[in-house]
């Protein structure tokens, strides 16, 4: 869309907009609101529904001179067309002069309408869309309130078919406006939908095995524009007049994205008030106005009944009940007595707030708090990371993205669908990888880098795009070009992930992607940083406010007299890590649920989830958001913060205990990339384009509009210019002994606490199986189905095969988080075991 | 007609044969635009010809090829999913002269620089295509298609595809979806399929019978083809009669041939002596006309029509005689298009289906109400609403049948009206 404006007069409104702009969407800006169906401001117009009708007048040319033809008043003459034409398939012309509520427009507008209704059953009062339905809304601004068609005549078609098993497909409210396959063609790249049949038979299908297989198929649900498609979590759950909103971060990766929960009080619930659904909530430099599916559907966990709601003390062997007082005097009292040898490990699930009073209360005790979490490098994002004011969304033609050790996909969707995008609309995207990902096809260039090479293979190219020949001498020709890619874009984003790598190995490959962005020039600039492909939504806040992985977890657990856990459950991933904490005296664990650790604790303190409270995310971009309180309190469960706090008290450490909007003030008075945030910066909001989630629901869907703050992208440590490659180098991977490199990678749906909670995603969830390469299994002798077992010092894993080309030859790759423990790479002895009695 | 210049089978019944139709002068004109002539000078022959599309829409073919965007490669997409109700005279074309045909899609190849021709056969010419393919492969065999004809760098193929049943498959965008193996639903334009058409490529879209017209005018001259028709729509055109006739049939004729002189001097005047009663003069795809004697008295050519309220379209003459009730007429042509509509556009898909089931009472049947006056008047509203709002032309052509039917034939559904429903 060129820069050049075309003045044109909408209602008797005058405009300008740039030249391409669509008649619906100008109109839209000056508030004339030209009702549609299939028309979506994501998406391109295709002109079906035929409900944007506006009359449309052209000025006549002079034709000698080229110029406008005038009346004997000066007035130019503006010719309409015989007929109505469609707004959002035609763009503006300069002197055009639209009507968009005359005789004219409003009749064709009522025709279409009245036509949809001859084939709607008009359901409503069973229709999960009743009360946020844009055929509803424009029936009730444009339609007959008669019927002139005999209900006898109407077509009956099937009303529950299963799109696969999240997405219902109602037929017969189907207004065939292909919003949801244009969504899955264009927007996300899975073209699983389809039309099939023609004429008033014509209906919408899925093709692929599982149906309706994408990882963003919720959104199709937002974007209809009628009740034909339903997600299976909130169907017949509730009605939209019936629900609360409140804002949220979605808990689940390090995008951020922004939701509403809807809540509603539940009979079926014993009467408490539930989240009954997740909704995209509006923000154009994070998620759009969509959501991954497990950020819309995992979100059970954390209004789970199954979670911790009374403060527990271990009493001659046993957790018992006791009061929040008893439970915090006996934790402070057991702290107290450690004398200063005090471990604390905490993770990237807790806030902001939790985190700065958690590491304000172990440190006030004289003892060592940790970021529990394997990958490292999050000190080299403080200083090269995304820059205040970056937004994926401006990347494009001359720009670059380069993409590190990371399923972006299965790790964090939205991100996928955001390079794609960038991909889609000019960006080279290099992607580094041991294996294949979805993210290839969009590639412009794929290199493969066996795994404990990820980070010499960076090195390399971070070398030859500085042109240092001397060390990038062992740089092949499609590094060069890589290099040559990345150095001569106009942006650079790096992603990088922890696949294949351990702490240090992935500090090593952070900081060999700042290397790369320092000496090309792209640091500490606007749309351009290091992203860091967490784990968990608040890591990047945990390295801000200045916790760290520890080098030697299982010594130091083992050597502390008494070890504080937040949100952490070393017993549960590592059993070496159970044993150390088995050594330790005393145990205070903060958590949601009855974990591993949390049985070996002393002292167990029941928190709030997201949803009961309030708090800030910080995302790997470095945004800083805030979240809301959407239900009541569970049980006598606590906000971590204030827990920490209250033992803070107890142990003449002086916290906040009023409110996080506090401890936000004291986190920006101590930290210089805090400085100047508050909660009400953090609460600012501007208006956003496409505007959705106001009184024309038609025109963008059903997410919510942003209204409750766009947070803020922390400042740049030291302006971005360190970095060393220098530095990096020590962290290469070294040579390892055994059959078989064991590599953990990340599948989106895992049989984590935080999944399992949500039954419609019971079908779709990842396999526990052991990917092979064919050599590999060939050599083992294992074919697909068969148990393997996998062996090293300190584990021993028993799954079945999977045999696939997919694994690298050397390496078998674990999902994570799918009942076996596997928490890092790791050389091990494979076999096939002995076929076993039966 | 002493001498066909389309329908030549007719004077040269052997004309199919490849060694025939070199005989009587075969591929000498391709042969001559490949060797002696620009495209430009092809496209000149063509403009100064006044040939106009024959699938219906009378576009001027030179200025269409001429329209092309400067954008390699192009591509010709000739539309032979003849599906027009009462249209069969592609498929004559294809059957008895189908060299001529080839060779005209060569030309037209040669003219837009295009070296790919694809031929869209409806699926239901699963015969007639097979037959065609063979000939495709005897012009490869020949030398006459291929890479560098004729010894200059100039190359062309000519592929065939069959559609699958589908009317909508006739609109020419709808025809490129198709090929590009989508659903056959029409596009938005513009652009035009000569900027953007087949896999976004300039694309040409011309009508069997256009092309076939084309190497007789290379041979002849632009000036030949003139003496025949009329000033604006000049030429020669093969006029599909069907319905109540003596003789129904193909009959080759200048443009500006009356009706009465199709229907009455060459079609054997109406069945069994019965009165005339309407005419259908575009198969389906156009207003019905009462045949009154100014409209018997009409010519045939795309200016005259639109004086009387109709189109000529591929001129398909279906003539209705007095025993049909119109009422009855427009409900088969409905149900025609409900059935076709490709359900893109609400107004097509939502209002033929309420048309068709509107007219139904009209006919009676079991569990169907009986008409009542008021449904006259929906009807004529349904229709009325649906034109001027729909995608493609389809949509158009289903509400224009209706509105003319009940406009023009009033008595005919009043008669069909059993009042109390």
């Amino acid at each position: 869309m060129s820069e050049k404006l075309v003045t044109l007069t909408i209602e008797g409104i005058e405009v300008s907009v740039p030249q391409g702009t669509l008649i619906v969407d100008a109109a839209k800006q000056v508030g004339v609101y030209v009702p549609v169906f299939c028309y979506h401001p994501k998406l391109d117009p295709v002109g079906m529904c035929r409900m944007c009708l506006v009359e449309i007048g052209r000025p006549r040319r002079d034709r000698e001179t080229g110029d406008f033809a005038r009346d004997e008043r000066g007035e130019p003459i503006v010719e309409f067309a015989p007929n109505p034409e469609t707004a959002c398939t035609t763009q503006v012309g300069e002197g055009w002069v639209v009507r968009a509520t005359s005789e004219r427009a409003l009749a064709g507008q009522k025709e279409v309408v009245e036509y949809l209704l001859t084939s709607h059953p008009l359901d409503c009062p069973i229709c999960d869309k009743g009360g946020e339905c844009p055929l509803q809304e424009l029936t009730m601004d444009f339609g007959a309130g008669k019927s002139r068609f005999l209900y006898e005549d109407k077509i009956h078609l099937a009303k529950a078919v299963p799109l696969g098993e999240l997405i219902y497909l109602d037929r017969e409210r189907c207004i065939q406006c292909a919003r949801c396959v244009r969504f899955q063609e264009e927007i996300v790249g899975d073209p699983v939908l389809s039309f099939e049949q023609r004429g008033r038979r014509l209906q919408i299908v899925t093709y692929s095995d599982p149906g309706f297989d994408s990882y963003f198929s919720g959104n199709t649900t937002d974007v209809c524009p009628v009740g034909a498609l339903t997600t299976a979590d909130f169907r017949f759950e509730a009605r939209p007049w019936e629900l609360k909103a409140a804002a949220s971060i979605c808990s689940h990766c390090p995008v951020g994205c922004n939701t509403v929960l809807n809540t509603r009080r539940q009979a079926k619930a014993g009467g408490h008030i539930e989240v009954q659904r997740v909704m995209p909530r509006q923000h154009e430099a994070v998620n759009e106005i969509w959501l991954c599916d497990k950020g819309r559907f995992a979100h059970h966990y954390a209004g789970s009944r199954e979670r911790l709601r009374v403060p527990l003390l271990r009493e001659e062997g046993e957790l018992k009940q006791v009061a929040w007082e008893e439970a915090l005097k006996n934790g402070a009292d057991g702290l107290k007595a450690a004398g200063g040898s005090v471990v604390g490990l905490a993770s990237g699930r807790a806030s902001n707030e939790d985190l700065f009073h958690f590491r304000s209360l172990v440190e006030g005790l004289g003892g060592q708090a940790f970021l529990y979490d394997a990958m490292g490098g999050g000190d080299a994002v403080q200083k090269v990371g995304m820059a205040p004011g970056s937004n994926l969304a401006a990347l494009g033609k001359g720009d670059a993205i380069l993409v590190v050790a990371a399923d972006l996909h299965e790790e964090a969707p939205i991100w996928w669908l955001r390079v794609k995008q960038a991909a889609e609309r000019g960006a080279a995207l290099i992607v580094i990888a041991a294996r294949p990902t979805r993210l290839d096809a969009y590639a412009q260039q794929q290199i493969r880098t066996p795994y404990g090479d990820t980070v010499r293979t960076l090195l390399s190219v971070a070398h030859a795009a500085r042109g240092r020949k001397d060390r990038a001498g062992s740089a092949q020709g499609d590094l060069k070009a890589a290099a040559k890619t990345l150095a001569e874009a106009e942006n650079l984003v790096v992603f990088y992930g922890a696949e294949g790598l351990d702490t240090a190995g992935s500090t090593a490959l952070a900081q060999a992607c700042a290397a790369l962005l320092v000496e090309t020039g792209h640091s500490g600039k606007v749309h351009n940083g290091l992203i860091p492909v967490w784990p968990r939504a608040n890591t990047q806040g945990a390295w801000e406010l200045g916790l760290r992985p520890a080098d030697d977890l299982a010594g130091a657990l083992v050597a502390a007299e008494a070890v504080v856990l937040l949100a952490a459950d070393p017993a549960g991933d590592e059993a070496a890590l159970a044993a150390a904490l088995e050594e330790v005296p005393f145990v205070v664990a903060l958590e949601l649920f009855e974990t591993p650790s949390v049985r070996q604790a002393d002292v167990v303190l029941p928190a709030q989830s997201y949803i009961e409270r309030e708090g800030t995310f910080t995302s790997g971009e470095r945004r800083v958001q805030r979240f809301f309180p959407a239900v009541p309190a569970l049980g006598e469960t606590r906000p971590d913060w204030r827990i920490l706090a209250e033992l803070g008290a107890r142990l003449g450490i002086e916290l906040e205990r009023k409110s996080p909007a506090l401890v936000m003030r004291r986190i920006s008075e101590s930290l210089p990339a805090f400085e100047g945030i508050s909660y009400q910066g953090l609460s600012r909001i501007e208006a956003q384009w496409p505007a959705v989630g106001g009184e024309d629901l038609y025109f963008g869907g059903t997410a919510y509009a942003n209204v409750q703050g766009l947070g803020i992208q922390l400042a740049l440590a030291g302006g971005g210019s360190e970095g060393s490659v220098e530095g990096a180098e020590a962290g290469t991977a070294a040579a390892r002994k055994g059959d078989l490199l064991l590599v953990p990678i990340v599948r989106l749906y895992d049989r984590g606490r935080t999944v399992m909670a949500s039954d419609v995603l019971h079908p779709r969830l990842a396999s526990a199986e052991l990917i092979l390469h064919p050599e590999d299994a060939e050599r083992l002798n294992a074919v697909d189905g068969i148990e393997l077992e996998l062996g090293w010092d300190g584990g021993k894993i028993r799954a079945p095969v999977r045999v696939s080309a997919v694994a690298p030859a050397g390496a078998v790759l674990a999902p994570r988080s799918m009942g076996f423990q596997v928490p890092r790479p790791v050389m091990v002895e494979a076999r096939v075991p002995v076929l076993q009695d039966g | 007609m002493a001498e066909h210049v389309l329908l030549r089978h007719r004077d040269i019944p052997e004309i199919g044969n490849l060694e025939v139709y070199l005989e009587h002068g075969g591929f000498e004109a391709f042969k001559t635009a490949v060797t002696k002539q620009t495209p430009e000078e092809v496209i000149e022959v063509v403009k100064a010809s006044g040939l106009r599309g024959r699938g219906g829409a009378a576009f001027p073919t030179g200025l269409k090829w001429a329209f092309l965007a400067d954008e390699m490669p192009r591509y010709v997409a000739v539309n032979a999913d003849e599906s027009e109700p009462g249209t069969f005279k592609d498929r004559e074309i294809m059957e008895g002269n189908p060299f001529q045909f080839l060779e005209g899609i060569a030309i037209c190849a040669y003219a837009a620089r295009a070296n790919l021709a694809y031929i869209y056969a409806r699926g239901e010419f699963w015969d007639l295509a097979g037959d065609l393919q063979e000939k495709i492969d005897e012009l490869r065999s020949r030398g006459l298609i291929g890479e560098k004809l004729f010894g200059t760098e100039y190359s062309l193929d000519i592929r065939l595809h069959y559609g699958a049943g589908a009317y909508i498959c006739g609109e020419e965008s709808a025809m490129l979806e198709s090929l590009e193996g989508k659903l056959g639903m029409p596009r938005l334009r513009p652009p035009f399929p000569t900027v953007k058409g087949l896999f976004a490529k300039p694309t040409v879209v011309n009508n069997v019978e256009t092309l076939a017209n084309v190497p007789p005018i290379m041979t002849n001259g632009a000036q030949w083809y003139r003496s025949f028709g009329t000033e604006k729509s000049s030429g020669v055109k093969v006029f599909c009669l069907s319905g109540h006739v003596e003789k129904p049939d193909n009959y080759e004729l200048p443009l500006g041939t009356t009706f009465r002189q199709l229907i009455f001097e060459h079609g054997g005047g109406i069945l069994g002596g019965r009165q005339i009663k309407a005419i259908l003069p575009a198969g389906a795809s156009a207003a019905i006309l009462p045949a009154t004697d100014d409209v018997l008295d009409t010519p045939m050519d795309y200016e005259s029509l639109p004086k009387v309220g109709s189109t000529l379209g591929s001129a398909s003459i279906i003539v209705l005689d007095e025993t049909v009730n119109i009422a009855w007429a427009e409900y088969k042509i409905t149900r025609f298009f409900e059935h076709e509509s490709c359900g893109k556009c609400t107004p097509c898909r939502e209002g033929t289906y309420w048309m068709l089931h509107v007219l139904e009472r009209f006919n009676g049947g079991e569990g169907v109400h009986n008409a009542a006056d008021e449904d006259i008047d929906l009807l004529a509203s349904v229709a009325d609403g649906i034109q001027g709002k729909c995608l493609c032309a389809l949509g158009e052509f289903a509400a224009a049948a209706v509105a003319a039917g009940v406009e023009r034939f009033r008595s005919d559904f009043e008669l069909r009206v059993v009042n109390g429903r």
